[in-house]
């Protein structure tokens, strides 16, 4: 539809976490397919993610954890977007999480995760078929 | 042998590449094209049809190889190799509590283990103590949680620290951490010199591709500088800094940028220690260094043939050390943990082997083999004996141990280290002429070079132009589903309850005096490290510590990511 603006999305990392090689990887291919994309850089916390998220205006919000801290954080994360703002901002994210902790994940509202061996390619559609621009 | 026709020249020895090129080779490819029209290894190096003795003209044996144990060190530090002494096995364990940790230490040392390697959790790492609000989730899952002596008194007990040696994966709070384990060796009445062990201690390598700070480069450089010399005085047979590439390749570097950044690293240190005042013959000896084992097998040969070359180069001719114990380039190698996939997990073990292999047939001093299910989670006791027993093969059945450096002289083994070691000279001079590491990485050199060989790896992956079995090619099927290890949710609480016990029972004066002088130290030019030991002493936490020097050194910020 023209007009219509693009998808704002943003790339973040939470917590003590440093391993953002798939995190650049994943901001570079979504910019590279055409979205607009915010890096957070390291070390944020779900506040952190959450204010900058509103302030930005974005339509998603992807999140790279290989801590082991993806039980924690997401939900916070999708707790404080509640609370602050219609929650039709869609999560999704990936790293080193195991298949058995995703269908919680999901039911808490991550909307879709991807685990090791997914392509950028894969990630970019998702976001394309998954990801509108809200109403604003 | 001598040929038994007399000595006549048969008609093929006079046959030049030329002649091969033009009559046979052009016949096989007029038939039928090779497969690809290049051929390149996981790194994008071009790797070429055919190696001969054209590729090494003007190859002089003696200055590219020498002889084992003696200098440029090519064909290994010692002159027997894995004749003498196999490899150190030395496989990284820790997660959950002290307790926890402890009581899997006295496991592997009931099993013959004797040498312990501790890996911290996340809180641990950055300097934060588990009660800190980005502690949150992360308590003791990727490795023990420590915040205090307390915490560590508990994880060494029942272990005379003068029987066993320790090393300690710890980069930005290293001197608290080993502070904390001096203290226990004095509860224990185990004199410091007696003491044997390691700590990572590599902060520049943190900036640039781990990412586990606290202050910024400079006053790290100067904790680190304190740390060395007061072991070099105090615990002599402590190894200061272990100099990594592990991490930069795990970041998505190429082989020769791991080679590179790793060196110049090292050249940082060396520098500092120096300018410090230190004696280069003294310290030296005690730093070693730790390298990546990825899958491309004759690339990461060389990577650590070319290594030991261009090091003793550097300390012989740039540093002027006296001693040959300088100029050694000793390393541990980890097979290559991005290399690993969560598709068909077995096929890991596999991959670990090849690794492993070229670990060993490049002269490594001691290795640590990846579990199948690292890319999962944690190990299983199960795939951590698996990934142990893979080690063992190699030394006891593959019979790669029975002479020393066997890839030399091979034309593309040979031509390839050179390769290696022209790639990380011009990476050198390039990081001298920026002003060394420190501004290399202040600008961004290091962490740009390897996020865009990152990036072009995975386009490269997701296009099918670089296979990876099981994802990407030959997908059909899983061969199995991995259990994984799994920590309690309890960890968390369990080790805020025991920090905040600590802080109620400790001497509170005590406490406030040592953390005050502390931070008086740390505004002079003295040497940090007895200060440490005091705030340790008195209870003081890992966070309390890391935050005291945060008020004189400042905290570090990573400037804004190109994307």
């Amino acid at each position: 539809m023209s007009g219509e603006r693009k998808v704002r999305l943003l790339v973040g990392k939470v917590g003590l976490d440093g391993h953002d090689r798939g995190a650049k990887i994943i901001a570079r291919a979504l910019r590279d397919a055409g979205f607009e994309v915010i890096y957070t850089g390291l070390h944020q916390t779900p506040e952190m993610v959450v204010a900058t998220a509103l302030q930005e205006d974005v339509d998603g919000i992807g999140l790279s954890l290989l801590s082991g801290a993806h039980n924690t954080i997401f939900p916070k994360i999708l707790r404080l977007l509640a609370e602050k703002t219609d929650p039709d901002i869609v999560v999704f994210g990936g790293g080193i999480i195991p298949d058995e902790d995703i269908p919680a994940l999901k039911r808490a509202g991550v909307r879709q995760i991807f685990t090791p061996g997914a392509s950028t390619q894969d990630v970019v559609e998702w976001v394309k078929t998954n990801v509108p621009p809200r109403r604003r | 042998m001598k040929p038994k026709n007399g000595g006549r020249t048969s008609t093929v020895t006079t046959r030049t590449r030329r002649d091969w090129e033009e009559n046979t080779l052009g016949h096989a490819l007029g038939k039928k094209p090779e497969r690809k029209k290049e051929f390149t290894t996981v790194s994008n190096l071009p790797i070429e049809r055919l190696y001969a003795v054209e590729d090494l003209k003007g190859w002089d044996p003696a200055g590219k190889l020498g002889f084992p144990g003696e200098p440029p060190f090519t064909r290994g530090v010692h002159p027997t190799m894995y004749r003498g002494r196999l490899w150190t096995m030395r496989q990284f364990a820790g997660f959950g509590t002290a307790e926890d940790t402890n009581k899997r230490f006295h496991y592997l040392l009931e099993h013959g283990q004797t040498g312990l390697s501790v890996a911290f959790d996340l809180p641990t790492l950055m300097g934060r103590d588990s009660d800190d609000p980005l502690a949150e989730g992360e308590v003791g899952r990727e490795g023990v949680a420590i915040d205090t002596l307390a915490d560590m008194e508990v994880l060494f007990k029942g272990i005379p620290l003068d029987k066993v040696s320790t090393s300690m994966t710890i980069n930005a709070p290293a001197a608290v951490v080993l502070a904390m384990y001096l203290a226990v060796a004095e509860k224990q009445g185990v004199p410091l010199e007696k003491l044997e062990g390691t700590v990572q201690n590599d902060i520049l390598k943190e900036y640039i591709a781990q990412k586990e700070w606290i202050y910024p480069p400079v006053p790290s450089l100067r904790i680190i500088t304190d740390m060395v010399a007061f072991c070099a005085e105090r615990v002599p047979k402590w190894n200061t800094i272990s100099i990594s590439g592990y991490h930069i390749r795990e970041a998505g570097s190429t082989a020769a940028q791991e080679l590179a950044f790793t060196l110049a690293d090292g050249i940082g240190y060396v520098q500092s220690c120096v300018d410090a005042g230190l004696d280069v013959d003294v310290f030296a000896p005690r730093f070693s260094f730790f390298f990546n084992s990825h899958n491309d097998f004759f690339e990461e040969v060389a990577k650590l043939r070319a290594a030991r070359r261009v090091w003793c180069a550097l300390m012989r001719d740039r540093f002027h050390a006296k001693s040959p114990r300088s100029w050694m380039l000793r390393t541990h190698v980890q097979t290559a943990g991005c290399s690993l996939t969560a598709q068909q997990p077995i096929n890991n073990v596999v991959r670990v082997t090849l690794q492993a292999l070229a670990a060993v047939l490049g002269g490594t001093q001691s290795l640590h083999t990846n579990a199948l299910d690292e890319t999962l989670a944690l190990p299983t006791e199960n795939s951590a004996r698996i990934a142990l027993r893979t080690q063992q093969i190699i030394a006891e059945e593959s019979g790669v141990v029975n002479t020393v450096d066997p890839l030399a002289g091979s034309y593309f083994v040979e031509a390839l280290t050179d390769r290696l070691e022209l790639m990380a000279w011009d990476y050198i001079h390039r990081i001298d002429q920026m002003g060394g590491i420190v501004p290399a990485i202040e600008q961004g050199f290091p962490q740009r070079e390897i996020a865009e060989a990152a990036y072009l790896y995975q386009r490269q992956v997701d296009a099918g132009e670089k296979i990876v079995v099981g994802v990407n090619r030959y997908s059909e099927g899983d061969n199995m589903k991995a259990p994984t290890l799994k920590i309690g949710a309890e960890v968390e609480p369990g080790q805020v309850a025991r920090l905040e016990t600590v802080r109620q029972r400790r001497e509170k004066d005590r406490h406030a005096k040592v953390l005050k002088r502390l931070e008086h130290t740390a505004r002079t030019k003295e040497n940090l490290m007895p200060a440490i030991l005091d705030a340790v002493r008195a209870y003081a936490s890992v966070g309390e510590i890391c935050d005291t020097l945060k008020t004189v050194f400042g905290a570090y910020r990573e400037g804004r990511v190109q994307l």
